[in-house]
Formats: C-alpha cells, structure tokens, sequence
C-alpha cells in the first residue's frame, strides 16, 4: 500500500512538459536521427529569440523542424542544412557561428580571457612568494629610529 | 601600480559596465535584419487568392511594390490593415501574401475590411514565407523594380512606420526605377 502511495507520489513529480512531445518523426536510420537531434538543438527559433528549435512550440519552428526532417531524408549535409537556414533567416539561426571577421571576438575572447587569467594568477603568485621571502626586514637606520621612539616614549611614561 | 590607485580599479569596472548596460538599453534584441536583403526576390508559382490562376514571380517584378504578409489567424494583421487600405488607395502597389491561411476566411476578411492588394498569393503551406524568412505575421516587404528585396518591416504598418521608414524607400525605389 505504502509503496503505491509512493509511486503516485513520484509520479506527480514528472513534469507535465515531459509528456507533451511535439511531434515525432520516422528516420529511415538512426544515424539521420542522430543529426536531427543535434542540428534542432542547434538551431535558433527566428520568432522566440532564446530558444533552440527543438524545444520551441512557436509555428515556425514546427516548420524549420519539418525542413530539417525533408532536407536531412533528401540526404542533405549539415553544411548544406546549416545555410540553407542562414540564406534565409540569417545567422541569427544558428546558435553556434561560423567564424568570421565579426564573430571572431565572440570564439577568440574566453581563450584570450583564459590567457590573461593565468599570466595574471602567475604575477601575483610570484610576487606573494618574493614578499614572503623576505620578510618586512627594517633598515639599519628604521631600527635605530625606532629604537630611539621607543626610548622617548618609555621616558615620557 | 601604486596600492591607492588600485583602489580605484572597482570604480573603473563599474563604469565600463555601465557603458555597455546604457548601450543595451537602446538595443532592440527583436530586431533582426532580412538574410534578403539586396537579394532577389524567391522564385514561386502559387494560386491567386480566389481565381483559377497561378502566379509567379515575374508578375510581381518590373515597379516597385509592398509584399505584405497577412493571414485572418494574426491579430496585428487586423490592426494593420485599414492602414493598408488607405496606402493602397493613394496608388501604391501592394500584393498579399496570404500566410497559412483559409481562403474563405480570406476572402470574406477582404469583402469585409476592403481590399488594398493587386492580387493576394495563397501561401497555404508557408513555402514562399520559409524562403522568405518570414517567421510572423505582420511583415511587409519592400521590392524594388529590378525584383531585389530592399527592405523588410516586421510587425504592424501604421502611419509613423509608413511616413518615416517606407514611404520614403519607396519613393527611392520608384525614383530609381524610372532612371533605371
């Protein structure tokens, strides 16, 4: 009994989108398959600005996902799909650019990021290090002012 | 650098990101320009809206002219068209792209609400719509003479949009189209 109750519970858990397939198409092999997951993933919705193709409801990604389905049965390759799509809708469809003069800061700036994160942690490092190994050690002539403060002070006392 | 000027470096960050924040308010992430443009207009052989008859692209080229893109299914495209209505009755040329659409619901739309286009093209499977990277309704596009897509507006045409961005292309493009 208990674990029935439980198993209810669990499955009112299961999100309700889960279950909301949008459409479901036969490949003739699994490798066409393969390639339709990924490209949908990988194609922008032109009308939903931030969502891919596979999980966007709106009309016109059903179609893009239909186009894809044809082109990709007709034996079409990727490279051909993928501008098929941009003479079309632009770059804006793809969520992984090519690379060009204007997308080259976006695929060129983590690495150049990355760079100067470790140029940066390696300077502070050996700076640290050089501090720790000489300790604040005070001149001959701070000692002796010093000393000399000390002095007054327990005089003044 | 000196410890005190570093000090300063937050202060720096914070303005260099308000920069580029004030920049993003004035951007429109909607916006998203035509892959056509300066391109030709697709090629299509598709009915007319209630006759018998195809039409192709080379109906449409030789002026310049509005493409507008409608269906009874898109409330903006309801807003839009006594607008269109009136752009149409100063001479302009217009031809509708009927998008996805029922063509009695169509038809009855235009007896109803006047009809502005020189013909309207049945798109019912939204083929001429995916070459023209249409992606919804309300678009108008703007063909000039020689059958280049010049510009392409998305969403309602009203009289701002029509006084301040259309018009004045298309004029351009009539102008250019009789020099031409």
């Amino acid at each position: 009994m208990i674990t029935r109750v439980m198993c209810l519970m669990l499955l009112l858990l299961v999100p309700g989108s889960a279950i909301a397939v949008i459409e479901t198409y036969e490949f003739s092999n699994p490798e066409l398959e393969q390639r339709y997951r990924q490209l949908s993933q990988e194609l922008r919705c032109p009308k939903c600005q931030n969502q891919n193709i596979a999980d966007s409801n709106a009309p016109i990604s059903q179609d893009l996902r239909k186009l894809l389905y044809q082109r990709l049965e007709a034996g079409a390759d990727n490279e051909e799909i993928l501008e098929y799509m941009v003479a079309r809708y632009g770059e804006f469809v793809r969520y992984r650019p090519r690379y060009d003069g204007v997308t080259a800061v976006l695929w060129l700036a983590p690495v150049f990021l990355l760079f100067a994160g470790i140029v940066l942690a390696l300077l502070t490092l050996r700076s640290r290090r050089k501090s720790e190994a000489q300790p604040d050690a005070l001149s001959a002539a701070d000692e002796e002012h010093l000393s000399s403060l000390l002095d007054k002070s327990e005089n003044n006392s | 650098m000196a410890p005190r000027l570093k000090l300063f470096l937050p202060l720096l960050m914070f303005f260099v990101m308000a920069i580029f924040l004030f920049r993003g308010l004035s951007l429109d992430p909607q916006a998203m320009p035509s892959a056509l443009i300066d391109r030709p207009l697709p090629d299509f052989s598709l009915p007319v809206l209630g006759q018998e008859r195809l039409i192709q692209r080379e109906d449409l080229v030789g002026e310049a002219a509005l493409l507008n893109v409608w269906a009874t299914w898109c409330v903006s495209c309801r807003v839009e068209h006594p607008y269109l209505v009136q752009i149409g009755a100063s001479g302009v040329p217009i031809y509708g792209i009927n998008y996805k659409d029922e063509d009695v619901a169509a038809q009855r739309w235009l007896t109803e609400l006047g009809d502005p286009y020189r013909a309207n093209i049945v798109d019912k499977e939204g083929t001429l719509g995916l070459d023209l990277g249409v992606y919804g309704a309300p678009e108008t596009y703007l063909v000039d003479a020689a059958g280049l897509v010049r510009y392409r507006h998305v969403g309602v045409v009203d009289e701002r949009v029509w006084q301040t961005i259309l018009q004045p292309l298309y004029q351009q493009l009539v102008a250019e189209g009789v020099g031409g």
